[in-house]
């Protein structure tokens, strides 16, 4: 246990708050989003994310926001298992016609409003893949897109600034 | 017309089908693994279809070619004495309608995209229809009964941040009786993508099959490329390709080993190796322009050369990460609770991962002594004597061990490959005339192998791109992985693994 502590202790803090608020002016917002967004929803703002077909490189960059540098739930967000609890959706990769059915679900067990972010060169326009005979467009073809990230992939600050660029909208 | 790979000899032969079968029984007594199966429409070229089969033994693969008669669509199948053919023919009956004879006749890769009398594959194929309004697929899963059994149906939206597919547990109270995967769902064509780009284009799409083995993919394309246009990849470029491939190994692996300790309930091991993760990922940014370069490597060689300030950067990084993970893999080790979750959990025994013909870091830890790297032929791999890791006890544990074992030796690899760093080009210019022909490449992918078949056209284009992520091996063998542990250990067990959708539904 003392060597956990230990470990814990040599590392120290190392989130970077400096991430939200240079996302904030790279996404040109407020950067008192965060504090707006609490205000606001009185909570965290919650995110559900949809692999409509991606290659997991996006997938990769989204799971990456959740390390303790870019510590995302410590600005006020948080990734949920369900749509029912979501505020947001992140949809990544081109949507393969076998995912537009549980994509559309998905968006459709979320309540109002609801935020839709897609995710990615891929989501933004098919990427490399195309559209052919196994897929059915960018995720704007299937769904209301407020914000769309391009990157291949995007990075995660860019992912961030896309997020509080929708929210920005609505509030 | 002989199939060639750089890293191993091929024995291509050329059977009908009675050698087909004879051939796969040789093969299977001799202990070969079926690596994969894939069809081409040559109709226009010599009236029938082509189906090739690729082995890997010890020492060298073995492709058979059936060229099947005009008018014949079905052909021996090999799913009794290789298991991982009964969904590959699936795969190539979805797609190309070849039919293997006694095979299961439930669609793999195919739901509702298109319908079940078009072969997207063909050249015939009508145009894909618009897609209309989304349909619910009704797949028929095997049923479990008997009393207090009942079922699970998890996806294909899982509750992570991860890619899709459906799970179907059959369970008794909390005891997994049964499991069996549905998946296909993020199937985007790319085999008819490949058709319609030119080969030097093609590595794009390779390096984006799986986004986590990029570089193992596009190496592989590459080396498949390289032979067919009969080039030499300066020794710099290779270094620097190793380079990549084992930097691509550390952050699969140091991000697994996080999240497979979280799964376990020690949430400090994910914000701990997370870190580490995060830390090599900005590194790359700085050494290679991206985060994730997945453009680094390049027919000929890799897009740009490392310098001697990038590779003391490298160097520094290699040298910190060995204390942390040391420092970080005693503490997890001494974690009677986290060991006691990993020990004896999701078990794959050996005989069973060798019937199984299991492939990569999932296989090592199941006995199978079997990394491409370690093959004399494997430049440049060869000089530097990997070291292969190998577990016996199949379990959670063995696949954690193994990727320690492997992240240690990929920190040794990379100082190792920088200090012997050959001086020269990063990258030679293919030439024009590349020949019509048939090549393979394959690397040791932080998963396992990255496979890939190349023909090309006189034209110089991709005639046909056969992938194959080593998932395919690797989904059936989480199969047989759960059955007696609980529900709860399935994240658990499933991460050990971390199977890649996208790289098998193609």
């Amino acid at each position: 246990m003392w060597k956990t502590l230990r470990q814990i202790a040599r590392v120290g803090r190392i989130s970077e708050p400096g991430n939200s608020d240079r996302a904030a002016v790279q996404a040109g917002v407020n950067p008192q989003i965060r504090a707006e967004l609490l205000r606001i929803l009185g909570r965290a703002l919650a995110v559900r994310v949809v692999d409509a077909g991606s290659c997991n490189g996006c997938e990769l960059e989204i799971s990456a926001l959740s390390n303790p540098y870019f510590n995302l739930e410590g600005l006020g967000l948080q990734f949920v298992a369900s749509p029912r609890h979501a505020d947001l959706l992140l949809v990544t990769g081109p949507v393969s016609r076998h995912m537009e059915l549980a994509l559309r679900r998905t968006f459709d067990a979320m309540p109002a409003p609801r935020l839709v972010v897609a995710v990615g060169d891929c989501a933004a326009n098919c990427g490399v893949f195309g559209a052919g005979y196994a897929g059915c467009g960018r995720v704007a073809d299937v769904l209301p897109v407020d914000v769309t990230v391009t990157g291949c992939p995007p990075a995660p600050a860019d992912v961030l600034a896309g997020i509080l660029q929708a929210v920005q909208r609505r509030v | 017309m002989r199939a060639d790979c750089s890293i191993m000899p091929v024995d291509h032969q050329t059977v009908d089908a009675l050698g087909w079968v004879a051939l796969a029984q040789r093969l299977h007594e001799q202990g070969a693994r079926l690596l994969t199966l894939w069809g081409c429409d040559t109709r226009p070229a010599r009236g029938g279809f082509t189906l090739f089969a690729c082995w890997l033994g010890a020492e060298s693969l073995t492709l058979a070619q059936l060229d099947l008669a005009p008018g014949v669509t079905h052909y021996p199948g090999l799913h009794e004495r290789f298991p991982v053919a009964e969904r590959l023919q699936r795969a190539v009956r979805d797609l190309l309608g070849l039919q293997a004879l006694g095979m299961d006749p439930r669609p793999w890769l195919r739901h509702t995209a298109w319908p079940p009398d078009v072969y997207p594959l063909r050249h015939d194929a009508a145009p894909p229809a618009p897609c209309g309004p989304p349909e619910a697929e009704r797949y028929a899963f095997v049923p479990v009964e008997g009393e207090g059994v009942h079922e699970i149906a998890v996806g294909p939206v899982h509750a992570g941040v991860i890619e899709p597919g459906q799970f179907r547990f059959s369970v008794v109270g909390e005891k997994i009786l049964r499991l069996e995967q549905r998946l296909g769902f993020t199937h985007k064509g790319v085999e008819k993508r490949f058709e319609q780009l030119g080969l030097r284009e093609g590595v794009r799409l390779a390096a984006r099959l799986s986004g986590d083995s990029a570089a193992a993919n596009a190496w592989a394309y590459c080396m498949a490329l390289e032979t067919l246009a009969d080039v030499r990849v300066p020794p710099r470029a290779l270094h620097l390709r190793a380079l990549l491939l084992e930097r691509e190994r550390l952050a699969n692996h140091l991000g697994d080993i996080g999240a497979i300790g979280n799964d376990g309930g020690f949430g400090f091991a994910l914000a701990q190796f997370s870190r580490l993760k995060e830390d090599l990922l900005r590194l790359n940014a700085r050494v290679f322009g991206a985060r994730y370069p997945f453009d680094a490597i390049q027919p000929g060689g890799v897009a740009s050369d490392v310098g001697a300030a990038a590779a003391d950067m490298l160097r520094a990084q290699a040298a910190v990460l060995q204390a942390e993970v040391d420092r970080l893999k005693t503490i997890l080790d001494q974690h009677e609770g986290l060991q006691e979750r990993f020990k004896t959990t999701g078990r794959v025994r050996p005989e069973t991962a060798r019937a199984l013909g299991m492939l990569g870091l999932a296989a090592r830890a199941s006995g199978q002594a079997l990394d491409l790297r370690v093959l004399p032929g494997c430049a440049p791999y060869a000089r530097h004597q990997v070291k292969l890791a190998l577990a016996m006890d199949g379990d959670v544990a063995a696949r954690v061990a193994v990727r320690f074992a492997e992240v240690f030796e990929s920190l040794r690899l990379c100082r190792e490959l920088l200090d012997t760093l050959p001086t020269g080009a990063v990258r030679v210019e293919l030439g024009d005339g590349i020949a019509p022909g048939l090549a393979l490449g394959m690397v040791e992918g932080w998963r396992g192998p990255a496979f890939i078949a190349l023909h090309s056209t006189p034209g110089g284009r991709i005639a046909r791109c056969h992938p194959h992520d080593p998932s395919w091996q690797n989904w059936p063998a989480l199969e047989w992985a759960v059955p007696q542990d609980i529900v709860p250990d399935f994240p658990l067990i499933n991460k050990s693994f971390n199977l890649s959708y996208s790289g098998h539904d193609g």
